[in-house]
């Protein structure tokens, strides 16, 4: 179902919904996978992103996003000397992405202290995201729920854990999805909650020992 | 929430009611958020509107690329046949709020930051020449929100996929459907407004120099207003459009999947094609590689 107020909306920077709100999202997904504002982040853009990024400002988005501007923050506009200020070291580069993906794409790679992750994110229409693969598992993730992922070992009883804990915590899961790469090997697992989940939440699930990269997303949009 | 017009508009005057009212009942309904959160972002919405016209009034603002700016201030004091008229402030505002979006300011995206300048202009200038309360103001928006919704469900929203038609033809037809409610017409003469208008903006091709929303889309959003001002004049004198609205609707989705990929924001053919259009991009594209390194 289509919103009224996806039409009449959303209030944002311009010039583009989808080469600056959309990539502003993206940032700002990529800087909740290492829980704050990164060291370093390499910016490689896809299509239509490489194309006519720059005259969109899709890169100075996408740099606002990761130093925590949301699509309407008029800083947006100043953010790559702001990141510069800030310190955050940032290269933009053109690629051209192996495999099937939208024309508005992006993948980051993001550092924060000991912490990585490499996103594909891609902005599909009107400033909405659709996060591709992280860490190079697929993921089909909006951005719309606060969001969790984590990596485990592919065996029988995870997610009835995780559930657990979050049904423990007052916690509704909006969707769910696993994905592997291989019988045995190691799976993605990806919640989209109704509310972010709490410290204590996050606690009891990284204590799961098959759980590792545990990371908790807010929601971008 | 509504995928016919038709339906929406038969339901609005089965209970004698606005499509605004129908819009923000029916968005209330679905329980995602309460009526009072629903006119609360439609307000903050009108707030931005208001400041973005504002701001590009002022005349001073320059496009990222440089290519446009300004030219909405060149409106303030109109020497043309129609100066004083609502016609030059629908126009003015239009192209203000574009001018805006183009220079990275705030603008609501309505349906797009490529059409936004169409609904406020439209809404906006006619506000200008007869004082509306904001709550009148919220009811159009909404309106223009069920029009958006159904045109989403039932074509597209986005000039990737369905040429310019799709993002200021859509707008255009929200505004009109909005203006109408604004001057007490009847959700009939709202839909007939909205027919008559995107008749007026089949075809429409995305073309824009570079790929930049800024060369024709600004000056696109402005007559994107204009010709939903025709729509309006026409429905509420009485003319009514033989083509059902769905079926112009749907007339806009049929035309833009069948569109060369050359006019939907490709930068590939029409006024972005042509030898000055290709120049002007080079020129301010290599600038702005430029910047960035």
């Amino acid at each position: 179902m289509v919103s009224i107020l996806d039409i009449i909306g959303p209030v944002m920077v311009g010039p583009s919904s989808s080469h600056t709100a959309g990539a502003c999202r993206i940032g700002l997904f990529a800087r909740g996978l290492v829980d704050g504002r990164p060291d370093a982040a390499k910016v490689e853009l896809h299509g239509s992103f490489a194309r006519t990024g720059t005259g969109h400002g899709t890169d100075r988005a996408i740099a606002g996003g990761l130093l925590g501007f949301l699509p309407d923050d008029e800083r947006l506009r100043e953010s790559l000397e702001l990141a510069e200020e800030a310190g955050l070291a940032l290269t933009f580069t053109n690629t051209r992405l192996r495999g099937d993906h939208h024309p508005n794409t992006a993948r980051i790679t993001v550092r924060r202290g000991d912490r990585e992750a490499v996103l594909v994110g891609s902005s599909v229409g009107a400033g909405r995201i659709l996060i591709t693969q992280i860490d190079g598992f697929p993921v089909e993730i909006t951005g719309a729920y606060p969001t969790l992922v984590f990596v485990a070992h592919d065996e029988p009883g995870i997610i009835a854990a995780v559930s657990t804990v979050l049904a423990r915590q007052g916690h509704n899961i909006a969707s769910m999805r696993v994905s592997r790469h291989h019988k045995g090997g190691e799976a993605i697992h990806v919640y989209e909650l109704d509310q972010a989940a709490t410290s204590d939440a996050l606690e009891a699930i990284r204590s799961i020992s098959a759980v590792s990269k545990l990371r908790s997303i807010p929601r971008v949009a | 929430m509504f995928e016919s017009l038709v339906e929406a508009v038969e339901q609005a005057e089965a209970r004698r009611i606005s499509l605004g009212e129908l819009a923000l009942e029916g968005e209330a309904e679905e329980g995602l958020r309460s009526r009072e959160e629903i006119e609360g972002s439609l307000l903050r919405a009108l707030v931005v509107m208001r400041q973005a016209v504002a701001r590009g009034l002022a005349g001073d603002l320059k496009s990222v690329s440089g290519l446009v700016g300004g030219d909405a201030a060149k409106l303030n004091r109109p020497v043309g046949p129609l100066a004083g008229t609502v016609f030059t402030d629908v126009l003015a505002s239009a192209l203000a709020v574009q001018e805006v979006n183009a220079a990275m300011g705030v603008i609501v995206a309505a349906p797009t930051a490529g059409g936004a300048g169409v609904l406020p202009g439209l809404l906006l200038g006619l506000a200008k020449h007869r004082p509306v309360p904001d709550v009148m103001l919220v009811k159009a928006l909404a309106t223009a929100g069920l029009v958006g919704a159904v045109v989403a469900v039932r074509a597209s929203l986005s000039g990737a996929e369905g040429g310019c038609q799709a993002e200021t033809g859509a707008a255009a037809g929200m505004a009109a459907a909005a203006g109408v409610e604004l001057l007490g017409g009847s959700p009939t003469e709202a839909a007939h407004a909205v027919a008559l208008t995107m008749q007026g903006t089949l075809g429409l091709v995305c073309d824009p120099l570079g790929g930049l929303v800024e060369v024709p889309c600004v000056y696109r959003n402005a007559t994107g207003a204009a010709i939903a001002l025709a729509g309006i004049e026409m429905s509420l004198a009485g003319i009514r459009f033989p083509i059902p609205v769905d079926e112009v609707i749907d007339t806009m989705g049929e035309i833009g999947r069948t569109m060369d990929v050359r006019y939907r924001e490709t930068a590939g053919g029409g006024l972005a094609a042509t030898p000055t259009g290709r120049r002007l991009a080079k020129e301010r594209l290599v600038q702005l590689r430029g910047k960035r390194q």
